[in-house]
């Protein structure tokens, strides 16, 4: 008796369990739809949106700190430092400028947007846009290159910083040429020992 | 009495073969049915071999390995602790909060390292939407394997508007680098608050118009119940862990029994599967074990919107991460189970190894162990009601 | 037809392939707006748009999809049993199509006026399951045996509570010609042999609760002829990739595809013709006539087709051995009782 009144259940909730589905479905039916007409329509974004990087460049100072956080090593950068007499200006932010940038690429193609770039930044220079319809032909084409620098720009960049250090190596040489000359003709005063500061130990050839 | 038994004996077959009335043996082979990487219904690169006699499965061999990333030897090569957060995203990319958190607490376990209150509210209020988030995953292309098509967008509709709210607070929808270690890289914007909580209140109608839709429906409930139970013994054994867990009766979850973040200053409770269309462990106990996890979610996250702190979330990152020579395992609670992050350190800024233990990985082990004797139609929801996620499984 | 007899044997011969020609472009228009209608019906259950972007609101896009199958490169694998292969598809339509001729469209159009109507229709409409096995073998492909065979065992065991319930429809009306039957529906809704027939009305209330619990056996039987959700085993998606359909791409794909939407249609046409009186206006004499009958006709047709997909959106699908017990232990059962009841009430 269990048995046909089990199988008599089993068939009303089936019936009931059918009829509620039903009833969900249609009522959907009438529900205005959901989805946006892209691309006639775009979603607009919040503003912490992670898309697309950009660098501005005027403000970039060569730190590296982007390139060095960076997991997937999607940015390099190269750097020539700047001599003395050069004057890059300053960041917006108000942080000296003493490196060239000739090289900033960034592979946005293996870029994953994880955005940690960001906050090492010191000048804010490398964001994260809204833009993500950036899609190409060529691979090639998503290694954008920000650096503004000529290959001249980059020439005299690189002779002045050569002629800066063979001068600075020759002033090295001829400083370290003029102390061992003044070593030599006065040798009875340059063996003098040192007098020996209290408390320290007395080492042998402390000249 | 023995020659009746052999008469009996010589017409009836034994399983595998037919025996022709001229009393000839006919081997039937069994069928060997590849559920191969591409495949609709496997949730991701799977690779299950099957051998079936007829419709009846008699094991099931999964082949993984199809989605490998190396995410362990990624992390080997980091200058920093913290750049290993995205990768631990991109391990399970549908519970990336969760593995994200998993990561955060082994380090500051190991940094020793207390990070604000706010952080802890911010970190649980992630974490169960995030939690609901991977359940409607799961649920929906559940409806899919069965074939009722509709739920899984009524889910994926819910989903979009916590993925809104991610992408409010940090600007991703699925991998978001959000939690860090010792902190969190963006404070909730203003208006987050108000949008969680319309959240909560637009949902839960939602939860019970899909139960009705689907959980309750017979069709649903007759294709699954008693079909791949777990029983409670083999599912330890094999260390499975999460709702697959929890659905055959074992009441443990790490939120509360391995204590981790402020889960002990809201009232919910851990869901386990009393076999009420069926018997104790199986599928549908898995599905109505996911269900009832979304409430307590919501009912947690409604919980620590009330209750959230005012404070600095990048007050305790710290500035440089070098943590002493030394080893740590710890675990959370992610949607799918128990992740547990095991990091040795040798002393540097670099991490030494970093082995992610992932809950998937462990599930998916006892799938021809609960499958063997059922139908091949039954083993496309069992594989769903186990919940996997290929970037898990293979890391 | 008496005018036309004139014009001699190629005139008849003319007039004979353009009244049988009818139906086939009536399917091949219906199957274009079906199409249509079913992405769009599904799609507005699930809270979306569907086809918006080919001609106004997508109306075009059944035609963009008939032109990309048409141009499909053909592909049969080398393994696979070539004449089968390339003869199931058609063998499938023709079992479908065949079975159009005894349907009453209108008072004025059926296709062949056979006294044997409904019995040729169920015998004619059984090639189908010849069709999907030859697919199904031919394709040389696991999954698409598993498909053809559970199809093929679903059909079978289906067919037999489809022919109960034709049964009971025709002890009521007394005819198996669908013309016949469609005219004694004539005069209204209450009239319908859903509610009874137009019989005195103590044996019409009696006969109701029987006649309504046919009418929804039958639909749900007919579900299971069309291998639509929840019986739709033979072709889930989501496990056999495509079933029997695996192997097929292009043209040959369209084909069953069009005579999955024909057979739709024939269920529901013997369903309408059956139970919910056929072309006659549901208002009597209002609104009645030849035309009218047409527009009846396909109207509910259209209703039931409609149905079907809704249910399909709604469902989940039910395992090859619950698809048995429903057939048999549940559908077949009813059916008897019923036509115990029905033969009892009209005997005495």
């Amino acid at each position: 008796m269990a048995a046909v009144r089990a199988y008599f259940n089993n068939i009303w909730i089936a019936l009931t369990t059918v009829a509620v589905g039903m009833k969900i479905t249609f009522k959907h039916l009438f529900v205005p739809a959901v989805t946006l007409q892209y691309p006639d329509v775009k979603l607009k974004l919040p503003e912490r949106a992670r898309n697309r990087l950009y660098v501005n460049i005027d403000d970039c100072i060569g730190c590296d700190q982007c390139s060095m956080v960076c997991p997937v090593d999607c940015i390099i950068i190269e750097t020539i430092k700047s001599t003395p007499d050069q004057d890059l200006g300053t960041t917006s932010t108000g942080h000296k400028k003493r490196l060239h940038v000739p090289v900033f690429d960034i592979d946005i193609a293996k870029c994953c947007y994880c955005g940690l770039c960001v906050y090492p930044c010191p000048t804010e220079c490398i964001v994260m846009t809204d833009v993500y319809e950036f899609s190409e032909f060529d691979r090639n084409r998503l290694i954008y290159s920000f650096s503004i620098m000529t290959p001249q720009d980059i020439e005299l960049a690189k002779e002045k910083l050569k002629k800066a250090e063979e001068e600075a190596a020759a002033k090295k040489a001829a400083a370290t040429a003029a102390a061992a000359k003044a070593v030599q003709p006065s040798g009875a005063q340059a063996l003098k020992p040192a007098s020996p500061e209290p408390g320290t130990p007395e080492q042998p050839g402390n000249s | 009495m023995n020659g009746s038994k052999t008469l009996l004996t010589s017409y009836v077959s034994q399983p595998g073969e037919i025996k022709t009335s001229s009393g000839k043996t006919l081997r039937t082979d069994e069928m060997i049915i590849n559920m191969g990487p591409q495949h609709p219904s496997t949730h991701g690169v799977l690779r299950l071999e099957i051998v079936v006699d007829g419709e009846i499965i008699v094991d099931v061999i999964p082949h993984i390995g199809y989605l490998h990333r190396c995410f362990e030897k990624h992390a080997e090569h980091m200058t920093n602790y913290q750049q290993v957060i995205p990768y631990a995203d991109r391990m399970d990319y549908v519970a990336a909060m969760n593995m994200e958190q998993g990561y955060a607490v082994a380090m500051e376990r190991m940094l020793k390292i207390e990070v604000p209150e706010r952080v802890e509210y911010i970190r649980v209020i992630m974490a169960e939407l995030q939690r609901i988030a991977s359940h409607l995953v799961a649920v929906g292309t559940f409806g899919i394997d069965a074939g009722a098509f509709t739920p899984f967008l009524y889910a994926f509709h819910d989903r979009e508007r916590i993925l809104d709210l991610f992408e409010m607070t940090c600007g991703a929808r699925l991998l978001y680098n959000y939690v860090w270690v010792g902190g969190l890289s963006h404070d909730l914007p203003p208006q987050f608050i108000d949008k969680a909580k319309e959240f909560c209140k637009y949902y839960r109608p939602r939860i019970k118009e899909f139960n009705d839709l689907l959980t309750y429906n017979e069709i649903f409930v007759k294709r699954t119940a008693n079909v791949g139970v777990l029983p409670k013994d083999v599912a330890i054994n094999y260390a499975c862990s999460g709702p697959m867990l929890r659905a055959s009766g074992v009441n443990w979850d790490l939120r509360r029994d391995d204590p981790y973040s402020v889960y002990d200053r809201f009232e919910w409770e851990p869901q386990v599967g009393k076999g009420e269309m069926g018997t104790v462990g199986d599928t549908w106990d898995r599905h109505i074990v996911r269900m009832r996890e979304i409430e307590q979610s919501v009912n947690i996250i409604e919980q620590a919107l009330a209750g959230i702190p005012e404070g600095n979330v990048q007050a305790a990152i710290p500035k440089r991460i070098r943590p002493e020579r030394g080893e740590i395992y710890a675990r959370t609670e992610a949607p799918r189970g128990e992740i547990g992050y095991y990091i040795v350190s040798d002393g540097s800024t670099t991490p030494f190894r970093v082995k992610a233990r992932s809950p998937a990985f462990v599930n998916l082990s006892v799938l021809p162990e609960i499958s063997r004797g059922a139908m091949l139609a039954d083993l496309v929801l069992i594989a769903a009601g186990v919940d996997i996620v290929l970037g898990e499984v293979d890391r | 037809m008496e005018a036309l007899e004139n014009l001699g044997v190629w005139g008849s011969i003319l007039i004979a392939v353009v009244w049988s020609a009818l139906p086939i472009v009536f399917i091949l228009l219906y199957a274009l707006v079906t199409l249509y209608a079913e992405m769009k019906i599904a799609a507005h259950i699930q809270d979306r748009l569907a086809y918006m972007r080919t001609g106004w609101h997508g109306t075009l896009q059944p035609f963009a999809d008939i032109l990309k199958l048409l141009q499909k490169e053909d592909t049969i694998s080398s393994a696979a049993d070539r004449k089968l292969f390339r003869l199931a598809p058609y063998v499938v339509f023709m079992g479908t199509y065949g079975a159009f001729s005894a349907i009453p469209f209108s008072s004025i159009y059926i296709g062949s006026n056979i006294d044997l109507g409904v019995f040729f229709i169920v015998a004619v409409s059984s090639l189908v399951v010849v069709g999907i096995l030859m697919g199904g073998w031919a394709s040389n492909n696991k999954w698409s045996i598993f498909g053809a065979m559970r199809s093929a065992a679903q059909m079978v065991s289906y067919e037999i509570p489809t022919a109960l319930a034709i049964l009971i429809a025709v002890m009521i009306t007394g005819s198996l010609n669908l013309q016949d039957v469609t005219k004694f529906q004539e005069g209204g809704i209450h009239n319908w042999v859903v509610f009874g027939g137009p019989l005195p009305l103590t044996q019409k209330l009696l006969l109701i609760p029987f006649t309504l619990v046919t009418f929804i056996i039958l639909f749900i039987a007919s579900l299971a002829e069309v291998n639509r959700t929840p019986f739709d085993l033979p072709e889930a998606e989501s496990e056999l990739v495509q079933g029997f359909n695996t192997e097929y791409s292009g043209m040959r794909f369209a084909m069953f595809y069009l005579a999955e939407y024909a057979n739709m249609f024939l269920v529901s046409a013997v369903t309408v013709a059956l139970f919910l009186g056929g072309w006659t206006s549901p208002f009597g004499s209002f609104l009645s006539g030849p035309v009218w009958g047409l527009f009846w006709f396909i109207g509910k047709c259209l209703l039931l087709v409609f149905l079907q997909i809704w249910i399909r959106w709604t469902l989940p699908r039910l395992r090859v051995d619950q698809l048995m017990y429903t057939s048999w232990k549940v559908l077949t059962p009813f059916l008897f009782v019923c036509i115990f009841g029905v033969g009892l009430i009209l005997v005495l």
